[in-house]
């Protein structure tokens, strides 16, 4: 009877109302050989006994809060200021449905409209939607309005070999029923002057990543001339980027993407194991209604009075159904509102500074590591964020050095994706990593690549 | 132009919200040209970004505020529990790269939930990948096309919709690269068998069904329905929108369902968040397990260690990392809290509740109810066209419910009934309320006959008056910036 | 309300009129087309210079609540769209027509024989459901 506030007095008069006697009878169509299964499930249990459960199991993982972290490959540990949850935890924010009666969710539109606002001068766009599932499905989206805007006409999706690699597998299976096909990232080699010679009448777009999966930075004259040779060529460029680099660095829209997907979650949202995250989708203008996604718009009521509505919908299932520019029905609404809180509370100067720092302690910790013996930075290009580490030993055995000698996890092992490589390491440096956290870090590199600990490791494992 | 709380018009330069500690570490230079010129995000104080949020909120509705009867939507009470549960820094602060071997909590969750979900609906597989119901459609259908193809069937490429599916069912089909082939519902509510038999062949991937269906019934054929589109080489894609209606009751599974979809943010309690992040796993049959996105959470028995395992045959990953975290373990919370038993109930005074406005309704005698001669289940389709009240549409009662305090039903859905009123209590409705909307109802009715342009009107009693959505569509205003750097 | 039907005109099945002028078929979508659909929000024109045929979807109209097809009666060459309806794509709710759409070369203007007259087209409506 957990939530049900039906007495038995209740039941009996709505019964007699229907015209039964057991509830049994409003199930009479349900074929009887199927009818009343047992679930094998656990023993219900109360608030007390699931609260001691949930306790344990969140113990049994090593979090954030107890252990210094540089992961980062798609997942960034950033400052969430407490403010953000206080707004995510208002019951009209979170327990509210999509604002289809907008007269009775001006909460949600105007929250959305502001996010799509924020987004846009944080991209140098014009448009922006009020977000997709996460940056991995952004960027299939995108090339599907690619596709879209190209009527259909262009089958070819070039992808550098940089975008994030489980973006690249996400794109595929998206449209493995669409007969596209996507080329570009055959080897890790694959550079802009490469993906620019594949580029041809065929090309609807040409996807890639700033920063990309490395954390290696183009600049925006590199960017441009990309934009310029694609354009040039008919096709269109879809740039995935990082929101929290955009407080510092020269925005896509500056350097004429089409269209800008970006990855969220470091604006205001916790890694939460993965999801739920924020799929942020920015686009021209002139392209709006090929686009997918909702949109929240600006209109007066029959007073006059300004408020926000969706608007463009017949883009969307719900009336276009299988022409629709996607399926997709819902957006991450609560994510974002978490974003638009954060850029609220963070402002012009804020972000920039999480930028700044995330710039100087990065780039701190990557000139440490450089200089340790047995390791070496692989930095052709300026970096933000993020670095490569060529390692003296599977990274596999060093993280676990890094974890139960320093209680740090250490960087993303790319030898599966990336194994060219050798044995690299990505590694992540974050506002939230503390100067001690980083020199503990670099010690322990160093040690790792100890003789002695060699033995001992090979041993364990 | 102003606003007098539009965010960027509360703005002040140099003011800051959050402050932040000055670098610890020596300085790097920045090069210039990597730099961007301006940054026009607003400048607040918290103070003013609490004030604006919070102002905000109590512009809407939601669930903790009022009654919510939207058919299809399932909108019932979202737990706190399960609010607490999904913040506690064990999950919130887990990296989704990290040695499974530091996070065996979080994947145990996932486990758990997915073996749960399967035993619930009679699926030997689950993934819990799928961000949205609409994306756990996509799932699979594309689930579908690959055991076609993995069958040798390469010449298949319909797929049969029922006339009153929701839109995501055709859509998902044009996305996975499939004509969708629309089927008539019968005087009953239910899939047209004879319709079906004949447009069943050998270019047939299979058909979505929704059962209960978007009319709220019983799809009583539906074991027909399955053995007829298996013979003919088909698979059965089942919507799960609608479980809260059979939960301990059928289970889709055994009706022949072969994969299916779930919506945590319906049966499961988690909350809408005014759109999102809702959670769509997918379920299947053994024999289509090895097609499932990956990874997912299987447990290595020996070592007594869960660990990831992509299906041999995966379809591919379908979203980054595993899935909504955040959301599933809302929904764990959920199951664990209501056990079968707790299940049960929750269907059956769901549908109970239905079944208590879908015959109040019909004594009422101011709204047809077309299918009112069968029990609906956990909803009943009403139509907004009240006897002697001409001038007045579906559109027009949902507006002045408003007024009434009640979020309006779900209207001109499905397709197939005109001016349609879908309504869904679910079982967390108290009858005092449930009487209080049906007086409400009864109320406007007569407010259409006597007073017609008091509806047109409607509402009056909300932040707004109607809102102009033609003007938005025909002058797109998406975004408002300073110095009129305006967008449309 | 009475719907207009326009007697110099032809009309398909799918709600467009046309009207010939030499080679040129004049196309636009009829009253009880636009009646359907309500505030009209926008119009997706073809293209310039696509080849078309007959039945062919070339555009859409759209209302705040759904989307019409358009579908060309004739085979050819689209000539000419009528710009107006960009910026005031609600003159085909006033004057639906007078709003004409596109124009097309038609490479056999025999296919207007399959469309219907004024009379037919307004039995053909009272048998569909609004």
């Amino acid at each position: 009877m957990r939530y049900i506030p039906l007495t038995d007095e209740d039941r009996q008069a709505m019964m007699a109302t229907i015209g039964i006697e057991d509830i049994d009878e409003l199930f009479a169509d349900v074929p009887a050989e199927f009818r009343y299964p047992d679930l094998a499930l656990p023993a219900p249990m109360t608030e007390m006994e699931i609260m001691r459960e949930l306790d344990m199991r969140a113990a049994e993982n090593a979090n954030l809060r107890e252990f210094a972290s540089f992961l980062g490959a798609g997942a960034y540990n950033h400052f969430v200021p407490a403010i953000v949850d206080t707004v995510l935890s208002r019951g009209e924010f979170y327990t509210a449905y999509t604002p289809y009666q907008p007269e009775i969710s001006q909460g949600t539109l105007q929250a959305a409209f502001e996010y799509q606002s924020m987004v846009a001068a944080l991209t140098g766009m014009e448009v922006v939607n009020a977000s997709h599932y996460d940056g991995s499905t952004a960027v299939a989206e995108a090339a599907i309005m690619a596709v879209n805007i190209q009527r259909h006409k262009r089958r070819t999706i070039i992808i550098s070999p940089t975008l994030h690699p489980q973006y690249r597998a996400v794109l595929r299976t998206y449209t493995q029923g669409m007969a596209l096909n996507i080329i570009g990232d055959e080897t890790a080699d694959n550079d802009f002057h490469t993906l620019i010679e594949m580029c041809d009448k065929d090309t609807a777009a040409v996807i890639v990543q700033n920063p990309d999966f490395l954390g290696q930075l183009h600049t925006p004259q590199e960017m441009q001339d990309l934009a310029d040779a694609v354009h040039a060529r008919g096709a269109l460029l879809v740039v995935s980027t990082d929101p929290i680099a955009l407080g510092l660095l020269k925005p896509p829209g500056e350097y004429d993407a089409d269209i800008v997907t970006a990855e969220g979650q470091g604006l205001g949202n916790s890694l939460s194991f993965g999801g739920p995250y924020l799929g942020i989708f920015a686009f021209r203008k002139k392209y709006m209604r090929k686009s997918s996604g909702r949109l929240v718009g600006e209109t007066i009521d029959a007073d006059g009075k300004r408020g926000y509505v969706l608007t463009l919908s017949t883009r969307e299932q719900h009336i276009r159904r299988e022409k629709a520019t996607s399926n997709i029905c819902s957006n991450q609404a609560l994510n974002a509102l978490a974003a638009a809180a954060y850029l609220a509370a963070m402002g012009k100067q804020g972000l920039r500074k999480v930028a700044e720092l995330t710039w100087h302690k990065s780039h701190y910790a990557a000139r440490q590591i450089d200089q340790l013996e047995g390791y070496e930075v692989m930095e052709e290009l300026p970096f933000f964020k993020e670095f490569v580490v060529r390692c003296p030993r599977p990274v596999a055995e060093i993280n676990r050095y890094l974890l139960e000698e320093y209680g740090i996890i250490g960087g993303y092992d790319l030898s599966q994706d990336y194994p060219s490589l050798g044995n690299a390491m990505l590694l992540c440096v974050t506002e939230m990593n503390a100067r001690e956290e980083i020199d503990d870090l670099v010690t322990a590199l160093d040690e790792a690549n100890a003789p002695h600990i060699r033995l001992n490791l090979e041993a364990s494992l | 132009m102003k606003f007098d709380d539009y965010i960027y018009d509360l703005s002040s330069p140099g003011r800051t919200g959050i402050d932040l500690p000055d670098p610890d570490v020596p300085e790097t230079p920045i090069p210039a040209e990597l730099l961007r010129d301006e940054l026009p995000l607003p400048e607040l104080s918290l103070v003013q970004v609490a004030r604006h949020y919070l102002r905000l909120s109590q512009k809407n509705y939601a669930v903790d505020k009022g009654f919510y009867p939207l058919g299809s939507c399932t909108m019932k009470y979202n737990p706190k529990v399960n609010e607490w549960a999904a913040r506690l820094p064990g999950f919130t602060a887990v990296h989704p790269l990290q040695d499974p071997e530091t996070v065996q909590g979080a994947m145990g969750l996932m486990y758990e939930l997915q073996e749960m979900i399967g035993e619930i609906a009679g699926f030997d597989a689950v993934s819990l990948q799928p961000a949205a119901g609409a994306h756990g459609e996509f799932t699979g259908v594309l689930i579908m096309r690959a055991a076609q193809l993995a069958r040798g069937e390469t010449q298949r490429h319909k797929i049969l919709v029922p006339d009153s599916a929701h839109g995501t069912n055709p859509a998902s089909t044009s996305m996975a690269g499939f004509t969708a082939v629309q089927i008539p519902s019968d005087k009953d509510g239910n899939v047209n068998i004879q319709a079906l038999k004949a447009a069943l062949d050998d270019e047939v991937i299979g058909i979505m069904v929704t059962n209960p269906n978007t009319l709220g019934l019983f799809e009583s054929q539906i074991a027909e329905v399955c053995d007829l589109v298996h013979e003919a080489g088909g698979l059965v894609y089942g919507d799960g929108a609608n479980l809260n209606a059979i939960m301990g009751i059928a289970r889709p599974g055994d009706l022949g369902i072969d994969v299916m979809h779930f919506n945590l943010h319906k049966t499961f309690s988690t909350p809408h968040g005014g759109g999102g992040p809702g959670s769509g796993p997918v379920g299947v049959t053994a024999e289509l397990a090895s097609f499932l996105p990956g990874p997912i959470v299987a447990l290595n028995e020996e070592e007594g260690l869960y660990e990831w395992r992509h299906p041999e045959k995966s379809i591919g990953r379908i979203k980054s990392f595993y899935g909504n975290f955040g959301v599933m373990v809302k929904a764990y919370v959920y199951i664990k809290m209501h056990g079968a038993q707790g299940l049960r109930e929750v269907s059956e005074i769901a549908v109970l509740n239905a079944n208590y406005i879908q015959a109040r309704i019909l004594q009422m005698g101011d709204y047809p109810v077309p299918y009112g001669h069968r029990r609906c289940k956990h909803e009943t389709v009403a139509q907004g066209k009240i006897p002697n009240a001409d001038g007045v549409r579906t559109l027009d009662i949902a507006k002045r419910l408003i007024d009434y305090d009640f979020h309006p039903p779900t209207i001109y859905f499905p397709l197939i009934v005109h001016e349609a009123l879908m309504i869904e209590p679910t079982e967390t409705e108290d009858k005092e309320t449930i009487d209080a909307f049906l007086d409400a109802l009864d109320k406007i009715a007569e407010e259409a006959r006597k007073d017609p342009d008091l509806l047109h009107g409607a509402p009056y009693n909300a932040p707004t008056r109607r809102l102009d959505e033609v003007r938005a569509a025909r002058q797109p205003v998406l975004i408002r910036l300073p110095d009129a750097k305006v967008a449309t | 309300m009475t719907l207009k039907y326009d007697a110099t005109l032809k009309y398909a099945e799918t709600d467009e009129w046309a009207r010939v002028e030499d080679d040129i078929v004049v196309v636009g979508i009829s009253d009880y087309a636009q009646d359907a659909l309500s505030d009209i929000v926008y119009v997706e024109l073809p293209e310039i210079g696509s080849e078309v045929s007959a039945g062919e979807v070339v555009g859409t109209v759209e209302s705040v609540k759904a989307a019409a097809d358009i579908n060309s009666p004739v085979s050819g060459e689209i000539v000419e769209v009528n710009e107006a309806l960009e910026d005031a794509p609600e003159i085909i709710n006033e004057d639906p027509y007078g709003a004409w759409i596109f124009k097309v070369k038609a490479s056999d203007l025999s296919e207007l024989d399959a469309l219907m007259d004024a009379a037919a087209y307004e039995a053909f409506n009272a048998t569909r459901e609004h």
